[in-house]
């Protein structure tokens, strides 16, 4: 009896809610410690970089609408797809170098944090708003809204975490993203669009791409309709390089050194990171008393 | 072009002059550098004039300051952080700040009559406006300065270090206290520059500084042209950057640090959607449209450059608007009766004539008020484009100046998108009766301050700051503390 043959996994890139191979057809295969390929995965062009950022931004409006509770549902959900799918990413990461216990530890953490972030889907803006006690007559208040596209450059020694950590809090502060995953351990950012895709996340919120930081750092950085950078590598040439390109459209670039496995990465500011406060005035009893009348 | 003449002018009502004098401000002659505590002199041995835009004529010279000025500013200041600001009592902190608000209340009618003098705009403004907001923002931080962990929920907070701070000319000594008094509530020490134009008040706060006892080396001011700011922005000595101005000099800013691990804010330009919907109170929106535009010679970052009108309404509107511009009084700023005042400087009064050549030869709709006009200094009458295309400069590009661009809008929709679709994203405004209307409105416009039914409001509890190019941070407000805090 010969044994079964296995059915190889075809990874693909995630833009717009569907799963296309890169547009420039080309492949690179990251290898294992034991130098076993994980396959011929997608090299992202600049292309599909830019294609990415169309679908997030056709996205953010619908987002970003979205009740807050209706955000926080979505990323429950997708703690529950996830904790459906275990196997799947243990062995993914076992493939990709970590013992079966860092495996399991490190999917537990995703799991947890995605519920952790559910929860504070519709609860930062009374942490972070404010009733402004302004010396006039008038009715002042600050709220937090979206900063808009973000482009996220995932951590690159973990395959998972990396991703999940700072996804989480940048949706559900209700921006849309697009994340360039670890260019040696790709796996289970891919398997992870899957989770997204079954779990309510309307397409274009989130957009996975495979491929080498080398070749779409400075487009990341220097794209007009990307308003702001999240970067964890902490590699100071690197994060120059995004500094340097991101000036013309002034991107707010926020740049992340926590241990992941710690919960120190667990805390409302990463969202408010990705806001932008405004400030709405409106007089009380008389409108138009402005001070300064003509 | 011809225009019908409005009673006001048959009647002859016009206004004595009422002038505020000057008599009682002390003026020097020559200003030098305030560095650690004492006034020194320019290493180069150079002045500037600081001129009167109203006149023409000089007031004053300030000390031109070099790389060598910078530096030893910055080194006071790292010393005055290290020795004995960042290891004061914040208590103590906020005492110095309260003491430095009750001065500028005390002298408000020299500072303000300093700033009209120097800076162009109407006393009633400087009176009114820009010296009490300044020392309401000295006693707003003040009070922070030892309350700051309960800002910031789990997270211990603590101070940056030098700030360098680079402020512009529309409202220096305001600018000043934006600056200075939440960064030193926070337990860092400064270097200040003010913009060349107009450096007199800030000479007139480093007196008042000295006579408030703050310890030597805290505040820093060196006076110059951008050559100093670049200096201060590219100190290693520097841990923070706070700039207000263009949005140019905002990128190139972002470009020499991007090296570097230095915090920064940028306040930077806007073109603020002022929009006007048919169901407005449109008298009171005619006074904010004017109070958005012609508030300090227009030299206002978050002025309401282009008008948004409801088609339906259009006619009336204009009419109206052209009515009150009518009756707007341009002339002397030390005169109580001016609305509005000198333009800042020669140059900047030459890149708004610029614009309003272009607008002409752009072939729109120019209304100007007939207002007797001063002789001599720099004015620019009140100004009006109409029929003016989304793509024309004058509706994209930030003209710092009395020049209001008007388009129209039928829908909601149609005025979001026109009114968002901009590089900026500072400020707007809103006239509508329908509350409804206004949330819709305020929730979709991308901007940092929007204004409902008013205009051009500032206090020191609510933050300023933008979105898009309009630069990042917040002044103001509890929100205005994190810039000049680092956290674990």
């Amino acid at each position: 009896m010969s044994e079964r043959i296995n059915i190889l996994k075809t990874y693909k890139i995630y833009i717009g809610g569907s799963f296309p191979r890169t547009e420039s057809g080309r492949f690179y295969n990251p290898m294992n410690a034991k130098k076993e390929s994980l396959g011929n995965i997608c090299l992202s062009s600049r292309k599909d970089f830019r294609n990415a950022v169309v679908a997030a931004r056709k996205a953010f409006g619908d987002w970003s609408d979205r009740t807050a509770f209706n955000r926080s549902q979505i990323l429950y959900r997708m703690a529950e797809v996830l904790e459906g799918r275990r196997e799947q990413f243990i062995a993914e990461l076992m493939q990709q170098d970590s013992s079966r216990k860092d495996a399991e530890k490190e999917v537990n953490l995703s799991i947890d944090r995605l519920v952790y972030f559910a929860g504070w889907c519709d609860k930062y803006q009374q942490i972070f708003s404010s009733v402004n006690p302004v010396a006039s007559s008038h009715f002042n208040f600050s709220a937090l809204e979206p900063t808009g596209v973000v482009a996220i450059v995932a951590n690159k020694d973990s395959s998972l975490l990396g991703l999940v950590s700072y996804m989480a809090p940048i949706i559900a502060g209700g921006n849309s993203c697009v994340i360039l995953a670890s260019e040696n351990k790709p796996l289970c950012s891919i398997s992870f669009a899957e989770v997204l895709n079954a779990s309510d996340l309307p397409g274009g919120v989130v957009n996975i791409l495979t491929g080498k930081k080398s070749e779409l750092l400075s487009q990341i950085g220097s794209h007009m309709d990307v308003n702001a950078v999240c970067y964890t590598d902490g590699i100071k040439d690197e994060l120059i390089q995004l500094k340097e390109a991101s000036i013309d459209n002034l991107k707010r670039i926020k740049s992340y050194m926590y241990d992941l496995t710690t919960v120190e990465v667990e805390n409302p500011y990463i969202i408010n990171d990705f806001q932008e406060v405004k400030t709405t005035w409106h007089p009380i009893e008389v409108i138009g008393a402005a001070k300064a009348s003509y | 072009m011809s225009k019908k003449k409005i009673e006001t002018e048959k009647m002859n009502w016009e206004y004595a002059a009422a002038p505020e004098s000057a008599s009682h401000i002390q003026l020097k002659e020559k200003y030098d550098h305030f560095i650690n505590g004492k006034f020194e002199k320019p290493s180069s041995g150079k002045y500037f004039d600081s001129i009167n835009p109203a006149t023409a004529k000089k007031i004053a010279a300030v000390a031109e300051g070099n790389s060598k000025d910078v530096d030893k500013a910055v080194k006071a200041a790292r010393k005055a952080y290290d020795n004995v600001w960042s290891v004061m009592p914040a208590s103590e902190r906020a005492k110095y700040l309260f003491r430095i608000a009750r001065l500028i209340q005390e002298k408000a009618r020299e500072f303000a009559v300093i700033e009209s003098l120097d800076g162009g705009k109407p006393i009633r403004e400087s009176r009114d406006i820009d010296i009490p907001l300044a020392a309401a923002h000295f006693f707003y931080y003040a009070g922070w300065a030892d309350k700051l962990d309960y800002a910031f929920p789990n997270r211990k907070p603590k101070s940056i270090g030098v700030a360098g701070q680079i402020i512009p000319w529309n409202f220096p000594l305001l600018m000043a206290a934006w600056k200075i008094a939440p960064a030193l509530a926070c337990g860092n020490t400064v270097v200040l520059k003010p913009a060349e134009t107009t450096s007199l008040t800030a000479m007139k706060l480093a007196e008042l500084i000295q006579e408030s006892g703050l310890p030597d080396g805290v505040v820093n001011i060196v006076t110059g042209d951008g050559k100093v700011g670049a200096e201060i922005v590219s100190h290693d000595g520097i841990d923070k950057i706070a700039f207000t101005g263009s949005t140019d000099v905002g990128k190139l800013i972002q470009k020499t640090i991007a090296k570097t691990d230095k915090k920064v804010t940028l306040e930077l330009g806007g073109k603020a959607a002022n929009i006007v919907f048919e169901d407005a109170p449109l008298d009171q929106a005619v006074e904010g449209i004017v109070n958005g535009i012609y508030f300090n010679q227009g030299h206002v970052c978050c002025a309401g450059s282009r008008l948004f009108v409801q088609e339906s309404i259009k006619d009336i509107l204009i009419k109206k608007l052209q009515d009150r511009i009518e009756t707007l009084i341009v002339g002397d700023p030390m005169d109580k009766n001016t609305d509005v005042g000198a333009i800042n400087s020669k140059s900047q009064w030459e890149t708004i004539q610029g614009y309003i050549e272009l607008g002409k030869k752009e072939g729109l709709e120019i209304f100007q008020s007939s207002c007797k006009m001063p002789k001599d200094g720099y004015f620019i009458k009140p100004t009006l484009f109409t029929k003016v295309a989304q793509s024309s400069r004058l509706a994209k590009e930030e003209i710092f100046g009395p020049v209001l661009a008007v388009q129209t809008f039928r829908t909601v929709d149609e005025v979001i998108e026109k009114a968002n679709n901009t590089p900026y994203g500072l400020s707007a405004g809103v006239w509508t009766d329908k509350g409804s209307k206004i949330f819709n409105l305020t929730s979709r416009l991308r901007a940092g301050i929007v204004w409902a039914n008013t205009y051009n409001q500032f206090d020191p509890t609510s933050p300023f700051g933008g979105y898009k190019e309009s630069g990042f941070g917040r002044e103001g407000g509890l929100h205005g503390l994190s810039a000049y805090l680092k956290f674990d």
